[in-house]
């Protein structure tokens, strides 16, 4: 098997006149649980529809294991897609849906049983089988979805918001489900989110998505520790980003002088990167909240409001009280302009 | 005060729809000669009378046979066209919507006499055929809007669930979307029966000789003949709608789709 499954060349997609995602490059390895992640019309589910065949591109090529695929149609090329609505189908049972794809494959009955049985069974819901789509819960729905795709044994299974639709409990469930299931089959993975969480929890490499094109790309923690844009930065938390200029942090409102040179463009930091109770700085304090390991605050400085957390330890500035703080080289994340 | 005045709302409304039946109900079953309430005594003769008059006969399967198949061909257009309209973001979809829905709005006197002069007399189309589009093109209004309503409740993605896993378009229809609006249709082809075999105004323009749907032949009896048996048929007439009507709301809820 090559090195690279799923390949995308200078793909763009398009609604009419409208470009969703121009000339986009990306090559998804075998095996491998990748994630586009970005904001709502950054164009992650128009690609996802692509790989799927569910949208014809504008220009460029899809290619799956060397294969040209870009005009094979969407039910002969094998891809599996979970939907963020599961889109089951209500007037089957369980088992017809998980059988559906089967049925159509003109399979003998006896393989299709042993397959469907043995697909119900890797997502836990023996047991389940002759209920209608409509008498499970909505985690039970989702893990019927992707039993119903993966007993098709696809190339690439792609799921649209596996998680978003699922409470806090349940989301926590089907992560490590999706993993297990996704170690057990070995079949490539693509998800699209917009939650950053979700994508740096379950994802092998983030795919992060901005205006149609790639922003970044990497592992979790290469997106965590080092995004390269101001854009990717406040996608992994950097809520505080300003401008360089000379030896000082400039915003509209005003400026602070740095305590060391730098030759980057932009700087950002964390909130809890930013020290607070000692330091060059002053902020009064406009916000404060009590969030279990640390405190947030919400500062307002020259430069304007300055988000910092706090340890616990540290003792609580009162609101309207100024408090002292350091925006230190050590936390800082340069980014370019 | 509002008890009482729903009361008699409720009480108007019921005499207002129920009077009528109950009153053709026993006027068909008079022992005496003319159409009269009260009846002149009680008899069954007239009811069974019905069953021996041959235009009748005549009329009632050609009413049948308009109601189904024009109802089915009505159904044939109306489902693709339902679909395609909710599917599709078609340029003028709103045009398409008004011009399938027409021949409610239009005077069922104007689309005879339009259908006469522009089909039956120019181009020498049977009474028959003239009927049978008439009716087909009556009936395709409810077809669309029912089917419609039912479709509006069916998630595109369900059909690209299908494709994907190895359905073509068309399988993903037949397989997954018919299913899916089958009440839908079902609701759709009782109510076009139900219209197509009441239908009046168009069936009277072009109604011809030794062709006439069993309403026209009911008004033309009526004209010669004046006893009981117009109102003996009215009633069975309005049985047998009532026992399709009940049996469909019992099979599938039909009044959800109404």
């Amino acid at each position: 098997m090559s090195e690279k499954h799923v390949s995308l060349s200078n793909l763009t997609l398009s609604y009419g006149k409208t470009v969703a995602v121009p000339n986009l490059d990306l090559d998804i390895v075998e095996g491998e649980l990748i994630a586009l992640l970005g904001p709502s019309g950054c164009g992650k589910t128009t690609t996802m529809r692509a790989i799927a065949g569910l949208l014809t591109p504008t220009s460029g090529t899809i290619e799956i294991d060397g294969r040209d695929v870009t005009r094979v149609a969407a039910n002969k090329r094998g891809i599996g897609l979970v939907f963020q609505s599961y889109a089951l189908f209500p007037h089957l049972s369980a088992f017809e849906n998980v059988a559906f794809g089967l049925r159509l494959q003109k399979m003998a009955d006896a393989e299709v049983r042993t397959r469907t049985d043995a697909g119900i069974a890797t997502v836990g819901l023996t047991g389940f089988e002759a209920r209608k789509p409509a008498e499970m819960s909505g985690g039970q729905q989702q893990r019927l979805a992707l039993a119903r795709s993966l007993v098709m044994e696809p190339k690439v299974l792609l799921l649209d918001e596996p998680l978003s639709n699922l409470d806090a409990r349940l989301r926590l469930e089907m992560r490590t489900e999706l993993q297990r299931v996704q170690k057990e089959t070995g079949v490539t993975m693509v998800f699209v989110t917009h939650d950053q969480s979700e994508a740096l929890a379950l994802a092998d490499r983030i795919v992060l998505m901005k205006d149609g094109k790639i922003e970044q790309l990497g592992t979790p923690s290469q997106l965590y520790a080092e995004p390269n844009t101001a854009f990717a930065a406040e996608f992994m938390g950097f809520e505080n980003i300003f401008r360089v200029e000379g030896a000082s942090l400039v915003s509209e409102t005003g400026q602070l002088p740095l305590g060391f040179t730098t030759q980057s463009a932009l700087l950002a930091w964390r909130p809890s990167g930013v020290q607070v109770g000692h330091g060059p700085f002053h902020g009064r304090v406009l916000a404060s909240s009590f969030a279990g390991g640390h405190r947030e605050y919400v500062l307002d400085t020259s430069l304007g409001q300055i988000k910092a957390d706090a340890p616990i330890e540290t003792v609580e500035v009162a609101i309207g009280e100024t408090v002292d703080f350091d925006l230190p080289l050590s936390s800082a994340r340069p980014l370019a302009a | 005060m509002k008890n009482l005045s729903t009361w008699i709302i409720l009480g108007l409304t019921l005499t207002f729809l129920i009077g009528p039946f109950i009153i053709i109900i026993f006027a068909g079953a008079s022992a005496g000669e003319a159409l009269a309430f009260p009846p002149d005594g009680l008899s069954l003769k007239w009811y069974l009378k019905v069953f021996t008059i041959e235009s009748f006969r005549e009329s009632f399967l050609l009413s049948m046979f308009l109601a189904i198949f024009g109802t089915f061909v009505a159904l044939l257009l109306g489902v693709p066209a339902a679909y395609a309209l909710n599917r599709y973001d078609l340029p003028g979809d709103e045009t398409i919507r008004m011009v399938v829905a027409s021949p409610i709005i239009v005077p069922g006197i104007i689309v005879g006499l339009a259908l006469l002069r522009y089909l039956v007399i120019p181009l020498d189309f049977t009474v028959t055929l003239a009927l049978f589009m008439a009716h087909t093109a009556l009936v395709l209004p409810y077809a669309v809007r029912v089917v419609s309503s039912s479709m509006n409740n069916l998630r595109a993605d369900m059909e690209e669930a299908a494709v994907l896993l190895g359905c073509t378009r068309f399988q993903a229809f037949t397989k997954v979307v018919l299913p899916n609006i089958r009440g839908g249709v079902l609701a759709a082809f009782i109510l076009g029966f139900v219209t197509s075999f009441n239908q009046v105004p168009v069936s009277l323009f072009l109604s011809g000789p030794g062709v006439k749907t069993l309403p026209i032949d009911m008004l033309a009896y009526m004209e010669i003949t004046y006893d009981p048996s117009v109102a003996a048929l009215s009633a069975l007439l309005a049985f047998m709608s009532l026992a399709i009507v009940f049996i469909a709301e019992r099979l599938l809820g039909f009044s959800r789709y109404v």
